[in-house]
């Protein structure tokens, strides 16, 4: 395991911040362009709806480094309103964006693991791993 | 032409050829493995790196602008790889429903499934045809133990699955209604308790019913507020509308039928529909229900089930084989 960093999001410019920070780690750890650029798509998700329905939060990496794979590890945490139904809100074409494949099930998608954790009035903490190929 | 596959080096030499020749047959080339690609779902940020991969390869000198620009190009490309991911996804779940509905239309076929009952002297013709998969018009003939012959009509304002349940359910409030001893007012009043009380009140159903008494050559019918049928004079060969006033099913809770009786003669026909017969449309314009009435005239020398389908051939070819909505007709006449 290697050493978390984190990047807070208060302002629509930290999504930037948190994109560049993990493209960093994402190149120097041995992604490719074309994952690099999948990595920070899922980032700019996780840190806009931060952005937009919590207002403020932290996106946080982590390198992960096995014997046999290498990969990248981001939390989205909050104590914004949380998701009611998550279910409804991992289904395709249910975000506002409707039917473009963004939004979380995108991120899902974008991603090899994918868990979201929320409470009602407590927060949301959305974790999202991916492995070097 | 499967010589085509998706390696690098391939995506390499074609391109290389392309930019020596710009031929034509280097184009047809890429064209063969586009459609590899949407056939193996490669997005097309994927599509891009290998752009780039055998650019690099081929010209290792060229200007680092130019690479910059072929990535700015890959990262525009992602959002478009997202939503062709979706999209993917959405096409199964598509084909998972239709399966699905195809099945619920089985079963709802052999649920409503009615046999056309013979009547001695009656001639009976009928055809129901759904515009999706599922039908949201309902027929059904009951044969009373006393010779006599009870036909309901009914339609579903509202189309497919909604509308098939809801047909399902009034399928099975008449099978147990207390049979043939029942008017038809006595029947719709029935029915109508029954929507009412269960069905959605968006939800509205129509219908017609009508008891053929051979030992009197009698139609007795009562109507819910259901498109009229026509009655056909042979005598006098001219068409009349069977007027009947009723409220729709569900409107109201207790709604009361008025009970209308018309004798038969040797040869007239009772003709009975639902709008989907009456609303064909050619074109934009919606056909008149005279139109109907000349088209079953032309016919009218055939037996009575080739009339209907005769009617039905004729108003799908005039609407390019599209029904708009369920076509349901049905002629009873008295035989010579
Ligand atoms: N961190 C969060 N806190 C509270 N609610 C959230 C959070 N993230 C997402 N949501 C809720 O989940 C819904 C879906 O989010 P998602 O990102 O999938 O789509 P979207 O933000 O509506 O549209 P877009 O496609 O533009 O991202 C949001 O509309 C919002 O209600
Ligand atoms: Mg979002």
């Amino acid at each position: 395991m290697g050493l978390q960093s984190c990047v807070n999001i208060n302002k629509e410019w930290d999504i930037v911040g948190a994109r560049q920070m993990g493209r960093d780690i994402a190149r120097e750890i041995g992604f490719g362009t074309v994952d690099q650029a999948r990595i920070a798509t899922a980032i700019s998700e996780l840190a806009r709806n931060i952005y937009l329905y919590a207002e403020t939060g932290q996106i946080c990496f982590e390198v992960i480094d096995n014997i046999n794979q290498k990969g990248i590890s981001m939390i989205a945490i909050d104590s914004g309103p949380g998701i009611r139904d998550i279910s409804q809100v991992m289904e395709d074409g249910f975000s506002t964006s409707g039917g473009l494949g963004a939004g979380l099930p995108g991120v899902k998608r974008l991603m090899d693991d994918f868990d979201i954790k929320s409470e009602e009035g407590k927060g949301t903490e959305i974790r999202a791993l991916k492995w070097v190929r | 032409m499967d010589t085509v596959n998706l390696d690098a080096a391939n995506y390499k030499d074609l391109l290389k050829r392309y930019i020596d020749t710009q031929d034509e047959q280097s184009l047809y080339g890429a064209e063969q493995i586009s459609k590899l690609f949407i056939k193996n779902n490669v997005p097309p940020e994927e599509i891009i790196n290998l752009h780039i991969q055998a650019l690099s390869e081929l010209y290792p000198n060229l200007s680092e602008k130019t690479g910059h620009s072929m990535n700015f190009l890959l990262e525009t490309m992602i959002s478009y790889g997202m939503a062709h991911q979706e999209y993917q996804t959405l096409r199964e779940k598509q084909l998972e429903l239709k399966t699905e509905i195809a099945v619920a239309a089985g079963m709802q076929e052999t649920l409503l499934a009615t046999t056309k009952p013979s009547i001695d002297g009656l001639d009976i013709g009928v055809i129901s045809v759904p515009a999706h998969q599922m039908n949201g018009d309902y027929h059904h003939f009951i044969k009373g133990r006393d010779g006599s012959l009870g036909v309901a009509i009914a339609d579903v304002i509202g189309k497919g699955v909604p509308a098939a349940l809801c047909m399902s359910m009034i399928k099975y409030s008449m099978d147990s209604l207390p049979e043939e001893s029942m008017s038809p007012k006595a029947i719709l009043e029935n029915l109508n308790r029954v929507v009412f009380r269960n069905v959605d009140p968006s939800m509205f159903i129509t219908m017609f019913y009508a008891q053929f008494i051979p030992s009197e050559q009698k139609l007795r019918y009562s109507s819910a507020g259901h498109e009229p049928g026509f009655y056909y004079r042979k005598k006098e060969d001219t068409f009349e509308e069977i007027e009947a006033k009723g409220l729709v099913l569900g409107v109201s809770s207790d709604a009361n039928y008025e009970r209308y009786e018309q004798r038969v003669e040797k040869g007239d026909m009772v003709i009975l529909l639902t709008d989907g017969v009456t609303e064909c449309r050619d074109g934009d314009r919606f056909i008149e229900s005279e139109e109907v009435l000349e088209v079953i005239k032309g016919y009218a020398h055939l037996p009575a089930q080739d009339i209907v389908d005769h009617v039905y051939k004729h108003f799908e070819r005039l609407q390019n084989f599209q029904l708009r909505d369920d076509f349901t007709l049905i002629i009873l006449r008295r035989e010579v």
